[in-house]
């Protein structure tokens, strides 16, 4: 039922000290990664677009007409949204073939 | 060609596309009807991930609705695509890696139990179908407002649709039907979006436009707006009326759920490695912000327009779309004071308010009020149907693999062949589309309502579990089981508390803490969290190959094979 599909190459022994250390510090970046983009997430979200809104308000968005925590949670909140994202999958992409955990195929 | 007539050839092409589409990719094994052989290419699924995610209410409601509540709006805006951050840092990259078919799946393997297992199916069945049939009543209503048949004439038909796609097909047939109707759903949003936006601010691109100068009144056209929304006594648009920290849990509550919702994470079990899974969410929101960052500004172009061409109108000079739209009842006038004009007022105006406005018009009558052919309302009634079919579609195959999968073939019987578990499969979306059918036709009185069901049942079950099951080696059966159970026991009883039980004390006097039932799903979400995490410490850890196997996720070499570690 789930067979290794082409171009995934064998998995290295999880009892190997080597291969668990590497593991290990591969996970650790990976949750710093994560914590800073989630304090990203909840800045302009819940920081900008809720409880800020009101102080934000005062100004608009420069070049236009929006009051800026409104602004921020009608529309620059979800634009962030969309580039954390890719920002995540980009240095995880990077962190995958520093840490030799990648798997393999076309980058 | 009258518009009729468009509509019914536009929705017709668009019917026949979609099993043109279902017919070229039949689903041949269980693992092309659950998860599409995990073949389908990042942005592909991406694009059905949009479309599953975003349903009629999206499409036909959400922009009327920010229209309506200003500010207030923006808990959706937010809750329906901050999710999906959750989803690809937390949540999609380790489920791909495990390589399960369904959301239960993960969750009795994980957890090394079967009461587990059964807990997910009750609570990913029970959420797809208070779901499923808010979608089907959407299919229905389209059809009786654009194309005159019954309700339930439409719904049959919908269903048809549906049974026909997802029985073949299953996964795969839903996932390339999907794509096909994001493309329809997209376009049948954006063009009258643009020609409104060109018509009152002047830019094309109705983002632009949003923070632009209105052109009949040369100002700013928020602050035109909240200029209006002063002098007819409404709160100032751009401020809101809810409390700060009912908009926080609200905005939370929709957010978790959204990344707590099966029929959106198992999409992510359909690509080929890990790194598509990040990547694929990615496109998801990024083809899901294109409406979502369209919608607020679709309503206030909307709402100005509303109000500029029909505050203090006198009755026999009304825009030729309100008289039109008057005889579906979506808009309604009555002369209180029988000045023969059009009194548009809210609560803060000693004026009584004349006019009744149904959220839906903002959408649906938009062709009409800037005065774009007739085939650009049979588009948008192309689009509505594509936007509740797509994810009618992905609920049922939820509803069907938590039957044939989780429950026959993981639990009761685990020797079924490969043969015997599809053609079950098939048999429970057969099922699961009659009972949805049915729900629509015969809608329980709380359709409405359910939303804030789905969303709360989802944040305060799957998402705290799932999490811990990734992120904390030492979470244990006992704890994901007591945390689910708590977590859902309470929001459930919250939300039918104050929607059901008492419903004339569903106010911010008697509220916890001034929180709604729309919000409560995030403090439901949290007591999981602390059960889970509590109930862990003083249990038994979990047996050495449940620990191996989440170090095993947190990796991503090797996607496909991570199941061999239980044999």
């Amino acid at each position: 039922m789930r067979r290794p599909e082409p171009g995934h190459r064998p998995r290295e022994s999880a009892a190997d000290p080597e291969v668990r250390a590497r593991h290990e510090a591969y996970w650790k970046r990976n949750v710093r990664y994560v914590g800073g983009l989630l304090v990203v997430w909840f800045t302009v979200s819940y920081g900008f677009g809720i409880v800020l809104a009101e102080p934000l308000n005062a100004v608009n968005l420069p070049g236009t007409g929006i009051p800026l925590g409104f602004w921020f949670a009608q529309q620059g909140s979800i634009y962030v949204f969309v580039v954390l994202i890719f920002v995540y999958v980009v240095l995880m992409n990077r962190l995958d073939r520093e840490f030799d955990v990648d798997e393999g195929g076309d980058a | 060609m009258n518009v009729q007539a468009w509509t019914f050839l536009l929705v017709a092409a668009s019917f026949a596309l979609y099993i043109g589409i279902a017919i070229w990719s039949r689903a041949r094994s269980t693992k092309d009807f659950y998860v599409a052989g995990t073949g389908v290419s990042p942005l592909a699924n991406g694009m059905a991930t949009a479309a599953d995610w975003m349903s009629a209410a999206s499409f036909i409601s959400m922009a009327g609705l920010i229209s309506f509540m200003g500010y207030d709006g923006s808990v959706y805006l937010m809750g329906w695509t901050g999710g999906y951050v959750l989803l690809a840092l937390l949540l999609a990259p380790y489920l791909r890696k495990f390589g399960a078919f369904t959301v239960p799946d993960f969750v009795g393997d994980r957890y090394y139990s079967q009461t587990a297992r059964i807990v997910a199916v009750v609570c990913a069945i029970f959420v797809s179908f208070t779901y499923v049939a808010g979608q089907m009543r959407g299919v229905g209503i389209v059809f009786s407002r654009f194309l005159e048949v019954e309700v339930t004439t439409g719904v049959l038909i919908g269903m048809t649709i549906v049974f026909f796609y997802a029985v073949l097909g299953g996964m795969k047939g839903i996932t390339y039907t999907q794509v096909a109707q994001y493309c329809v759903l997209i376009f049948a949003y954006m063009v009258p979006a643009i020609f409104l936006s060109l018509m009152i601010t002047g830019n094309p691109v109705p983002q632009l436009g949003f923070g632009g100068v209105d052109q009949a009144s040369g100002l700013p056209l928020l602050e035109r707006l909240n200029g209006l929304h002063q002098e007819l006594g409404f709160a100032p648009y751009t401020d809101g009326t809810k409390s700060t920290l009912d908009v926080f849990f609200i905005t939370v509550a929709l957010m978790v759920g959204t990344a707590g919702l099966p029929h959106v994470i198992i999409r992510f079990y359909t690509v080929p490695r890990v790194r598509d899974a990040r990547i694929s969410v990615g496109w998801a929101l990024v083809f899901i912000a294109l409406l979502y960052t369209t919608a607020p500004a679709v309503a206030v172009f909307a709402r100005a327009n509303l109000i500029q061409s029909v505050s203090e109108t006198p009755v026999d000079q009304v825009p030729e779309w309100f008289t039109n739209w008057e005889r579906t009842g979506l808009v309604s006038h009555q002369d209180l004071n029988g000045d023969g004009r059009i009194q548009f007022t809210g609560p803060a105006s000693p004026v009584p308010n004349e006019l009744n406005v149904d959220q839906d018009i903002m959408v649906l009558a938009n062709p009409e009020i800037a005065q774009l052919p007739d085939w650009v309302v049979g588009l948008v009634a192309a689009g509505g149907l594509a936007a509740a079919l797509s994810t009618a579609a992905g609920l049922l195959l939820v509803v069907s693999s938590a039957v044939s999968h989780d429950l026959l073939k993981r639990a009761i019987k685990p020797d079924i062949t490969e043969k015997g578990e599809l053609v079950a499969a098939r048999i429970a979306a057969g099922f699961a589309v009659v009972v949805a059918g049915y729900l629509g036709i015969n809608p329980p009185g709380f359709v409405a309502q359910v939303v804030a069901f789905a969303f709360g049942l989802a944040a305060s079950s799957f998402f705290p579990v799932i999490i811990l099951g990734i992120f904390s080696r030492r979470t244990t059966r006992e704890g994901a089981i007591l945390g689910m159970i708590s977590g859902i026991t309470f929001t459930a009883a919250y939300i039918v508390w104050f929607k059901f039980v008492h419903p004339e004390m569903n106010s911010a006097d008697y509220w916890w803490f001034g929180i709604s039932p729309e919000g409560i799903g995030t403090v439901g979400m949290l007591l999981n969290f602390a059960v889970t995490l509590t109930v862990s410490r003083f249990t038994p850890e979990p047996p050495i190959q449940v620990q191996v196997l989440v170090d095993l996720i947190r990796v991503p070499r090797g996607a496909g094979e991570a199941h061999e570690i239980e044999a």
